[in-house]
């Protein structure tokens, strides 16, 4: 994620406040170490114990916000999903679909998709998330696994362009067939029409002036 | 083969095949012409602009004769951009964005959304207790509209008109209290991160309560009309079945879940907003069918009764608390009032920034225009809305306006069911199986 400079996004002169001198650096949220708290511990135990390429498959563990993430790398994806599927003592029965996260200043590990489970039999939640690179946005489809991950992993597609291999139909199912891009990428614009008033044009939102 | 001439019903050759275009009563010189082929295999494009699709909603059925043998449906025609729209704005205006997605539940998306963006922030359990009940009580009426055109139109598309007039009667109620409450029928953008935009009304709770006995007097009317009405029990029973494996494998949520039997409503299993303090039953079937939907509808009604009534009472106890956490970095600076001109900005608040304090100014100016930072993650956030799990994905990169947000939308996701549904079923029955999923096509396609 960017640094962001100044309180308003102002750069140069222009800001006689003091503020635009502030760098923000942003810390996202690392890893977590053992033990997690709440029932956490109790599915990466059995997760590790089901799973014997547990470290080589699991990258990190992070608690944040009383909510757990697996993070995946996604030579091990579907073999960490059939796992949660099916141990006893997971039973992730439900996946409640997958979205995408574009990071562009994550050289290498620029998108990421992010899955949200749901153990109907546990009542627990979990989330998996996959980095992959953008020059190579190949990840295996989970539609084997749990078939109502169809469509979002078209949505996924069709938005990011992450390309799910061994999905059934992997077409764009919101944009246009002929649609070019992928509209929820950070470097897509927000787009809009400029509209003329008198002479005067408003820019797309994306290109007013910004306050952040 | 006779060259088709009938400017309504034209028909081409292309590569897949003879296509013919029909619209409206020309089945008749349509069927003679088709029966003249030995192709038995036809292929139906129905909607999007179809009168019992539910919106905008496409749907493809290969046929054999009657029987359905193949089911597609085709999205995005109501695709607007939200989820990306919301990134350009701040925190709270994201709020006046998600709930133009399930337009019919705009309050559940409204809340998912906002306690998405407290839990980011932490602030769970600084929401004043007040505020939670204001929620659950909007989101309980909510329902109760939502479920109305659910039954209402479901039975108008399978021929029942009177219903539908019954219905829309009394989803009129509710939003008569919606609009006392938040000004607006739909679209209110009334549940705010922290809180809500602002109290309800002094005499809202008489009101209510009035409604409240108004609609269960209503309920009994539908109930009478299809309940045991023996054309309807023909075309809703064993319809559109699909058991509990069929639907966790498809991630199925709401009452097509509850209907095969297990007792799935996260106010119950996984309560917010304080649901754990009132007392209601989760209604299931058995039955895996249109009519055990039906039935779950309309006896969720009266559950939702229930609770606004307990509702009302905790308001009344509550009476004078704030409805907005006491953080003024992150409380919405602004007061609305009802004026003499209609609901608009508080007077006193315009005097207290114009004239008296220069530090409200400046405070009310950049809560507004830059909002309030929030601090670097994610976080998944679901609530029951009527049609099933809506799940909020945020992501926040710690500045003021969301890095990514996206909606887990049951109806996009229970569409899903169509072909599990009504394959291998009779054509007249792919109608009432997707409106027993009750899709909302502005949350599909978002």
């Amino acid at each position: 994620m960017n640094d962001e400079k100044g309180s308003f996004g102002v750069s140069g002169t222009g800001d006689t406040s003091g503020y635009g001198g502030l760098v923000r650096t942003q810390v996202s949220p690392g890893s977590s170490e053992r033990p997690f708290g709440s029932y956490f511990d109790e599915v990466a135990d059995e997760l590790e114990r089901a799973y014997p390429e547990f470290n080589a498959g699991i990258e990190r563990i992070l608690v944040d916000r009383n909510e757990l993430t697996l993070f995946v790398k996604r030579s091990h994806l579907i073999e960490v999903a059939l796992m949660l599927r099916n141990s006893e003592t997971l039973r992730f029965e439900m996946c409640m679909g997958v979205d995408g996260v574009h990071y562009p200043e994550e050289i290498g590990r620029e998108l990421h998709a992010v899955y949200a489970l749901l153990s109907l039999t546990h009542n627990r939640r979990i989330r998996l998330e996959v980095a992959l690179p953008d020059g190579d946005p190949h990840l295996p489809s989970l539609v084997e696994v749990w078939g109502g991950i169809n469509w979002h992993e078209r949505e996924c597609f069709d938005m990011f362009g992450i390309i799910f291999d061994g999905h059934p139909g992997l077409t764009r199912i919101l944009m246009p067939d002929d649609w070019q891009g992928h509209p929820q990428r950070k470097d897509y614009p927000l787009g809009g029409i400029p509209i003329e008033y008198k002479g005067a044009t408003t820019p797309p939102p994306s290109e007013r002036r910004s306050y952040q | 083969m006779t060259t088709f001439s009938d400017p309504y019903a034209q028909s081409r050759e292309t590569t897949e095949g003879r296509v013919y275009s029909v619209t409206g009563g020309d089945w008749d010189s349509l069927s003679t012409e088709i029966g003249a082929t030995k192709e038995e295999r036809v292929i139906v494009n129905m909607g999007p602009q179809h009168p019992s699709t539910h919106g905008v909603l496409r749907i493809i059925l290969e046929l054999e004769g009657e029987t359905v043998t193949e089911v597609r449906c085709g999205i995005g025609y109501l695709h607007t951009g939200i989820e990306k729209n919301t990134e350009y704005r701040s925190w709270t205006q994201g709020v006046t964005f998600v709930t133009r997605m399930d337009y019919l539940a705009p309050i559940f998306n409204e809340t998912a959304y906002c306690l998405a963006v407290e839990k980011l922030l932490g602030i769970t359990n600084d929401v004043p207790e007040r505020a939670s009940v204001i929620r659950v009580l909007m989101m309980e009426l909510n329902r109760i509209s939502s479920h109305m055109v659910a039954l209402g139109t479901g039975a108008l598309e399978l021929g029942a008109l009177t219903p539908m007039i019954f219905a829309f009667r009394d989803r009129e109620l509710v939003l008569n209290l919606f609009e006392m409450i938040s000004g607006l029928r739909m679209n209110m953008a009334y549940i705010r991160p922290g809180g809500v935009a602002q109290d309800i009304p002094a005499d809202a709770i008489p009101k209510i309560r009035e409604t409240v006995d108004q609609l269960r007097k209503n309920f009994k009317d539908n109930e009478k009309l299809l309940i045991g009405n023996t054309i309807w029990m023909k075309r809703t029973q064993n319809i559109g079945y699909l058991d509990l494996a069929g639907c966790t494998t498809l991630g199925i949520t709401g009452p097509v879940l509850r209907s095969t039997g297990l007792p799935w409503d996260l106010r119950k299993t996984q309560p917010y907003c304080g649901y754990e303090n009132y007392d209601f039953d989760v209604i299931t079937t058995d039955s895996s069918d249109v009519y055990g939907r039906f039935l779950i509808r309309m006896q969720e009604l009266e559950q939702s009764l229930r609770i606004v009534e307990q509702a009302c009472d905790k308001l009344e106890k509550l009476d004078g608390q704030p409805v907005m956490v006491a953080d003024k970095k992150i409380a919405w600076p602004s007061q609305l009032s009802v004026g003499a001109d209609g609901m608009g900005n508080s007077l006193a608040h315009i005097r207290e920034i114009m004239g008296e304090s220069m530090e409200s100014l400046i405070h009310h100016f950049k809560l507004v225009t830059e909002g309030f930072r929030v601090p670097a993650g994610q976080v998944y956030v679901a609530v029951e809305s009527p049609r099933g799990e809506t799940g909020v994905h945020l992501v926040s990169d710690g500045g003021t306006r969301p890095y990514r947000v996206h909606f887990r939308e049951p109806s996009f996701n229970n569409l899903q069911a169509t072909s599990a549904m009504c394959e291998g079923s009779m054509i007249a029955d792919v109608i009432g199986a997707i409106a027993s999923i009750d899709p909302v096509m502005g949350g599909v396609d978002r």
